[in-house]
């Protein structure tokens, strides 16, 4: 199935896969919309999921993605798995109020950022909204780093001064980590701007959420994206929830792959929870924005298992919708099975990379718990430079 | 080993909670992400999931507890065959991190100067212009241009982009001839996105890249005023040092003639404010131009408050190859012993045309120009007041905490004992900008008000 394509010369267009698994889940079960406004959403997306049915809505029924070699699902397997854990870690640590502030875990999210990760290459640049830890690791960032911000200690990426939401690498071309709702995107769109300037082929990996994907700016970028046809890929991490309010509320089209068709921004929506087809549509994006042919959308449909942020206990969907995603289409689940079924790696091996990951995030958490916080001069330096 | 599980802070503010119910019993086995307890905050009720695997081996606190500190120790996980009657359940040591020495950073209630730790602004004064050198009368407008040329042709990373700034030649000319000399490339017609190309802006001054941002009048930045603020300003702090944002942002500034209420706007307060930003607002040719190229050449985020009256304004600027002013320096007008006058930008044509009326009258005003008003110049001011003992301040904006409060402000904190007089504000009035050619008149400040003011501090 093909979303809406928009350009005129259709030949230039990658093909395109389209898994519409959530909406699928959705019909299916028929109840996990939140109480108000769905009605006509349901029926609208029941349609979508029988023709997404008829092409196969199982991925075993429909052209499997091109598959992963071993090395490359062991790489996926650790990567996400550190992410996994170092989040839920962090979530012990906010609780035990080593962590202050805004906490927003991307534990269920993981495939997305490890994907594209994987089909970036060196001087592409990254930048997302406050949902970033992962998107950090992902980079290489060090998870010693990375949690000590969490826990506002000098040994921070931002030597305790951002926190949580606000953390750079210059070294790792991270450009934040940032808190207000959207600005990333006109940011991420300046990332472009200074690769067409510099005349280089890196790639902006600019990141956002189906709520920022409404703000007025998205569009302004878009707009400018498109006309100057700069080297943006529009990552729409759609978990279907801006905070507490479900995609089908807050959006006339929910169908965010389709947000750049004014501007003739090719897009597509990608199951984002199945690492492949992250990967897969990550290299399409990669090549078009490297042949110059200007930005591109990918809406990656995906779940996060957690509340909004630390203090959301998340009474606007069923325990049954997060339970389902849990146990059929967790990101992690779908390659520790791969590992042990089509590669026969053995139960031992995946132990230890478990193992070597718990030790990395063990001594995260230690690193953060006992590195100073900053000197109280530090409040006075990185003002101006 | 067995676990402690403690009393979850739940939000930034929590510090108790209720401990409504357990969902699992003493010997039940838990693994990660099982819930194992439900809390009530003031704010909701919260499910507690498990992060290690183990036996729920004790419940310290029953269910239906009101009022649980948090990290306070709730249960004990323990792992299989393990026996924790013998396991200490005493309060693990405090969590919570340190705070930092209070008197180290809080500022003393009553302070001639700032807190210690606060960076002086050391300011070098304007550099000798050698003598013989030839002084060109040129137009606030062209020195602008030239400002811009000059460091586009020095620097490659430097750029100007905005509305109208190419093909039209920028909406009030200050951008003539750039298109022609540098291409599109590197003058760029934007659409009208303010919000958004001041995000690219940005976005590409992170990477390094130099970018001139112009916006047709500053009242449209206030669509931008997010980016510039959450984004140019505040990065170098939150990336501990290491991501800069070299850009500035400039255009007209405040009224420009019976264009009323959304387009006469003065923000110089608003922008002066904001630690992460150098603001500046110069009035003659020369200091336009010295002060734009201080300005693109400058690694932090400017705002170049220009004016749209005074654009065509004819001053004497220095036949320099390289003529570049110090940001963050007053500079002294018109030395005068009886009274200071501080007025920047249009404010100094206010400022300027009292003191000739006053000198008429006796009174030798001294009047500074700030030129920049972040940081600010307060040595210069504080010195003339030493002086004079009397200060008047001008400004197009508003008074309430408008830049003549913060003058007055400071100058009553670090020179009270030499005044003798209570600092007068003239100002634009607190109102919206009116379109009626007499009532903008009266919205305005007025030579007339300048010289009642100092006519008041000096008790003539």
């Amino acid at each position: 199935m093909v979303c809406a394509l928009h350009k005129p010369n259709a030949g230039d267009l990658p093909s395109r896969r389209v898994q519409r698994y959530m909406l699928g889940t959705m019909a299916a079960q028929g109840k996990h919309m939140a109480a108000t406004g769905t009605k006509a959403a349901a029926a609208k997306t029941s349609k979508s999921a029988a023709t997404a049915k008829a092409a196969g809505a199982k991925s075993a029924g429909k052209a499997k993605p091109a598959g992963f070699s071993r090395e490359q699902d062991l790489d996926a397997y650790r990567e996400m798995l550190l992410i996994r854990r170092f989040e839920e870690k962090a979530g012990q640590m906010y609780g035990m109020g080593l962590i202050g502030g805004f906490c927003h875990l991307y534990i269920g999210q993981e495939a997305v950022v490890v994907g594209m990760q994987m089909a970036s290459r060196a001087g592409d640049q990254m930048i997302t909204g406050y949902r970033d830890h992962g998107h950090m690791l992902a980079t290489g960032m060090s998870a010693n780093g990375i949690m000590a911000e969490l826990t506002g200690r000098r040994g921070g990426y931002s030597r305790g001064k951002g926190g949580s939401m606000h953390m750079f690498s210059a070294e790792k071309h991270f450009y934040g980590g940032h808190g207000i709702v959207g600005a990333q995107v006109s940011l991420g769109t300046g990332l472009a701007f200074a690769n067409r300037y510099r005349g280089n082929d890196n790639v902006s990996l600019t990141y956002f959420g189906d709520g920022a994907a409404n703000q007025g700016q998205v569009y302004e970028s878009f707009n400018m994206a498109a006309l100057w046809k700069l080297p943006v890929i529009y990552v729409i991490e759609n978990n279907r929830y801006a905070m507490g309010t479900a995609v089908t509320r807050a959006s006339a089209q929910t169908d965010f792959s389709k947000r750049g068709l004014s501007f003739n921004i090719p897009g597509e929506q990608v199951d984002g929870m199945d690492i492949r087809e992250v990967y897969a549509a990550a290299q399409r994006a990669m090549e078009w924005c490297r042949s110059g042919k200007g930005p591109y959308i990918l809406e990656m449909q995906t779940y996060r298992y957690r509340g909004h942020s630390m203090s959301d206990p998340a009474k606007y969907r069923t325990k049954d919708e997060v339970q389902k995603m849990r146990t059929e289409h967790d990101p992690i689940e779908q390659v520790r099975e791969r590992l042990l079924k089509d590669w026969k790696v053995a139960e031992d091996e995946l132990k230890k990379i478990d193992a070597s990951v718990r030790d990395i995030v063990a001594e995260s958490a230690e690193f953060a718990t006992n590195d100073p916080e900053p000197d109280p001069s530090e409040l006075w330096t990185d003002i101006l430079k | 080993m067995p676990v402690n599980i403690l009393m979850p802070a739940l939000s930034p503010t929590m510090e108790k909670g209720n401990l409504a119910k357990w969902t699992k019993k003493e010997g039940d086995k838990v693994k990660p992400g099982d819930i194992i307890a439900e809390i009530e905050t003031d704010k909701a009720t919260m499910e507690v999931e498990a992060v290690d695997e183990g036996i729920l081996a004790r419940i310290v606190v029953p269910e239906g507890t009101q009022d649980v500190p948090v990290n306070e120790l709730i249960a004990v996980l323990a792992q299989e065959g393990e026996d924790v009657s013998a396991h200490p359940t005493e309060q693990p040591r405090e969590a919570k991190p340190q705070q930092p020495a209070a008197a180290s950073v809080a500022s003393p209630a009553v302070s001639v100067t700032p807190p210690s730790a606060a960076p002086a602004a050391t300011v070098a004064a304007d550099p000798d212009i050698p003598a013989g050198t030839e002084m060109v009368t040129i137009t606030v407008r062209e020195a602008l241009r030239d400002a811009m040329a000059e460091e586009m042709r020095k620097d490659e990373a430097v750029f100007v982009m905005g509305e109208e700034v190419a093909e039209y030649q920028g909406a009030y000319k200050i951008t003539q001839g750039l298109l022609q000399e540098f291409g599109a490339r590197r003058v760029i017609d934007t659409p009208i996105t303010e919000h958004g190309f001041a995000g690219i802006g940005v976005g590409a001054a992170f990477t390094g890249l130099k970018p001139i941002v112009e916006f047709m009048t500053f009242n449209f930045a206030m669509q931008a005023i997010d980016q510039i603020i959450n984004s140019a300003a505040k990065t170098l702090y939150m990336s501990g040092g290491q991501m800069g944002c070299p850009i500035v942002f400039r255009g007209p500034n405040g009224a420009a003639a019976r264009v009323a209420a959304q387009h006469s706007q003065d923000y110089s307060a608003w922008y002066s404010h904001i630690p992460g930003l150098k603001v500046v607002a110069p009035y003659t040719a020369a200091d336009a131009k010295g002060l734009l190229k201080a300005a693109i050449r400058d690694p932090n985020p400017v705002i170049f408050l220009e004016n749209e009256i005074l654009y065509g304004q004819s001053f004497e600027v220095p036949k320099l190859d390289d003529f570049v002013l110090p940001i963050g320096k007053a500079r002294i007008h018109r030395p005068g012993k009886d009274v200071t006058i501080v007025a920047w930008s249009i404010g100094m044509t206010y400022a300027t045309k009292a003191a000739a009326e006053l000198e008429k009258l006796g009174i030798d005003a001294e009047v500074i120009d700030l030129r920049s008003l972040r940081p600010l110049d307060t040595e210069t001011i504080i010195a003339s007041v030493m002086k004079t003992g009397r200060i008047v301040t001008v400004e197009e904006g508003w008074q309430q905490s408008g830049v003549g409060a913060e003058i007055s402000a400071r100058v009553v904190e670090q020179a009270f004992d030499y005044l003798d007089a209570p600092p007068v504000r003239v100002s634009g009035k607190d109102v919206p900008m009116p379109y009626a050619a007499n009532l903008e008149k009266l919205a305005l400040p007025s030579v007339a008000e300048v010289i009642e003011a100092v006519k008041a501090v000096t008790y003539k």
